[in-house]
């Protein structure tokens, strides 16, 4: 049975005057989904959300709820649902009115209302809290307030811009294990628009990173993390060393690329060209550094350099490495076997990094020289 | 003690706003009301007798006229709302860049006298003026019809002067208001029509309270507009009308007095009520 779609955006393009907020951005969401949108300011994700919500509507394109196209529909006729970034609750109304406030619009039975509402605010964990005006609660308990306000109506739909932005950090962490668990129970479909690419991480089925206007890539956290597909998205998603090089053949599942100092590096051949120049890239955490030259291989990538400069931060000691060819990489070491400072490897020293081909990924294409943000026609591009 | 000092505060803090109100407020007050208990008259002196039959006979004589300045001032204050609201929403929501010089235009009358202007009017709205002459002379209208001196005219005037007192409080309760409440609502199955009137309007309840007792306190004691576009017209006197003639002409200081009295204290009794209705923490809020 093929997925249920929840959400569809086909070719959806939003013009500010001469902005472009959203460039020609498809998109599908399925059924249940805890779908994230990541990227930097400005990059178009609040714009894409209140163009599904009706707030606003696109220049070009149109916006499907399931099979029903929604687009020019205002927003209290769209199943669809929002939490708003400072969660815009009514200040003359108490919690209980705040919460009621969809049931009652639409007529339901105010017995009903009185117990669909004390049944969402056990949900939210504030039971008990329907006669306190929003100014009477803390930030958190607004953010439950404004989540069981949208959630009471069971949307197909449930919009979040950025709706941890106004926490601190340790509230933070504790509302994302929350919305997850309550995404899980209602079993509503979650649109969740952050910058915070470890929130997208942590609670997401899916996350769709943007920049300017459109989706870099689209895949779940971990492809996102192990097998970025564009230079942007393996620098969003932590840090990254990319090194420059050609594809130099395939060879089974794997494939060889030389770098310009004639080193050759294994990778996993998915989807990368028989030939032209690429980006071999590895995460600063799967290198294992050790002093001295390079030894037998036992079918490891390996590249000699010289340390530049090592700071050690307790769990771990972070290295900066440049290689033959002029390359600078990052590398976390785990502190397993040393015992402080004193045994970090020194500024100058001689070093050799290997790592397993499985951890490599490859991004094809000429390196961009650019700093700005022409969007690269990236092979293997997710736009589904 | 700082305990003592930090419990004092806010009762040294009232005392300058206190001072002012006993000084320019109560003491006026008693004297009015001391006023109204003399009997005499001008040449002779006035002397305490206290005569407390003088509000009964006000009452009697006068009671017609503090019902007409009340429904007056009641109209005029519906007025001012009916016309004010949309001003003031339309500056607030979709002034945009032009705002300031929007609120400008509303305050513009106040650079001229307030008598000025209501001479104006009554020029511009005379029986062979501006507008009914014309009328009259394009054979739009009778020749006998007269807007000066009717009660409509009187309201119409009332209305104009005090229109900005209604707009500027409403329009600073509707500045205030956060544009995603309004979108909230939409978003939870408000119609526009509900959204403006379960959301926007009752926001906007501390501007519509401000500015109703702005404009309902000064009209129902005015005499400007009666005097001047009401013509002196016995039929579109009002309150304080009769208390300038009482003073100045026929210097009947003790029913002058007491009229007055009435009038502040009524005035006060019907603000009461009304905040009580409405409550007063809409003002504050
Ligand atoms: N009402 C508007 N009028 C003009 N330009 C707008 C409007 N709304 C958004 N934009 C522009 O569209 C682009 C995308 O804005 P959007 O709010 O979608 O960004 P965002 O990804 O949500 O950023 P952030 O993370 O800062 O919230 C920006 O360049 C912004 O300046
Ligand atoms: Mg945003």
């Amino acid at each position: 049975m093929p997925p249920q779609i929840d959400v569809r955006l086909d070719r959806v393009t939003k013009r500010f005057h001469e902005v472009v907020a959203v460039d020609d951005l498809s998109l599908e969401i399925q059924r249940g989904e805890f779908f994230s949108m990541l990227g930097p300011s400005g990059c178009g994700k609040t714009t894409t959300l209140r163009m599904i919500g009706g707030f606003e509507e696109p220049s070009e394109g149109a916006i499907y709820l399931g099979e029903t196209d929604v687009t020019g529909l205002p927003p209290f006729k769209r199943d669809v649902n929002t939490v708003f970034q400072n969660y815009a609750l009514f200040p003359h109304l108490t919690v209980f009115e705040n919460v009621a406030f969809g049931l009652r619009r639409r007529k339901v039975a105010t017995d009903q209302i009185a117990s669909e509402v004390t049944a969402m605010l056990e949900l939210v964990e504030l039971p008990g809290y329907e006669a306190r005006k929003p100014s009477q609660l803390s930030g958190g308990q607004q953010q439950r307030v404004a989540l069981a306000r949208a959630l009471i109506n069971h949307p197909r739909v449930l919009l979040l811009d950025e709706p941890l932005g106004a926490l601190d950090l340790k509230l933070r962490k504790q509302m994302q294990l929350e919305l997850k668990r309550i995404q899980t129970e209602v079993g509503i479909t979650f649109i969740y628009v952050t910058h915070d690419q470890e929130e997208a991480m942590t609670m997401s089925d899916r996350i769709a990173v943007m920049r300017a206007g459109r989706i870099e890539q689209l895949g779940n956290p971990e492809e996102l993390y192990e097998r970025p597909t564009t230079p942007f998205v393996a620098g969003f998603l932590g840090v990254s060393n990319l090194l420059e090089g050609e594809v130099a053949g395939h060879d089974g599942a794997l494939v060889s690329i030389r770098l310009r100092d004639g080193t050759v590096l294994r990778a996993p051949a998915d989807g990368v060209a028989a030939s032209g120049p690429v980006r071999v890239g590895v995460r600063p955490e799967k290198l294992r550094v050790e002093a001295g030259e390079a030894g037998p291989s036992d079918g490891l990538n390996a590249l000699a350099g010289v340390v530049l400069d090592a700071s050690y931060i307790g769990v771990s000691t972070q290295y900066v490495i440049q290689t033959a060819d002029g390359h600078r990489l990052t590398v976390y070491a785990q502190n397993l076997d040393t015992a402080g400072a004193s045994e970090a490897m020194a500024g100058g020293q001689r070093v050799h990094l290997t790592w397993k081909p499985q951890h490599t990924f490859v991004i094809s294409g000429p390196a961009e020289h650019v700093a700005g943000d022409p969007h690269l026609p990236e092979e293997g591009e997710t736009d589904v | 003690m700082p305990r003592t000092r930090r419990r004092l505060t806010p009762y040294l803090l009232l005392l300058p706003g206190t001072a002012w109100l006993v000084l320019f407020f109560a003491v006026p007050m008693g004297y009015m009301l001391v006023m109204s208990l003399q009997q005499g008259s001008l040449s002779e002196g006035y002397h305490l007798t206290w005569n407390w039959g003088i509000y009964p006979d006000i009452a009697v004589k006068y009671g017609n006229l503090f019902l007409r300045s009340v429904s007056f001032a009641l109209a005029t204050t519906v007025l001012t709302l009916a016309i004010g609201y949309p001003m003031a929403y339309t500056i607030a929501f979709y002034g945009g860049r032009l705002k300031n010089a929007l609120l400008l235009v509303v305050i513009m009358p106040f650079f001229v006298s307030f008598v000025i202007r209501t001479l104006n009017w009554r020029m511009v709205l005379s029986d062979n003026g501006l507008v009914f002459g014309t009328l009259k002379d394009a054979g739009l209208l009778d020749q006998s019809f007269r807007f000066l001196a009717t009660p409509a005219s009187v309201i119409f005037g009332l209305t104009y002067n005090f229109l900005p007192f209604m707009v500027l409080p409403l329009f600073v309760a509707l500045e205030k208001i956060d544009r995603r409440m309004i979108e909230a609502a939409a978003d939870l199955y408000a119609s526009r029509a509900q959204a403006f009137w379960r959301i926007t309007f009752q926001l906007s309840l501390p501007g519509v309270v401000a500015g109703s007792l702005l404009t309902f306190i000064p009209a129902v004691g005015d005499f400007i507009n009666a005097d001047i576009i009401g013509a002196r017209s016995p039929d579109v006197a009002m309150i304080g009308n009769v208390i300038q003639r009482l003073f100045l002409n026929s210097n009947d200081f003790p029913a002058a007095a007491a009229l007055g009295f009435v009038l502040v204290a009524g005035t006060m009794l019907l603000v009461g009520v009304y905040t009580r209705i409405v409550g007063t923490d809409r003002l504050t809020s």
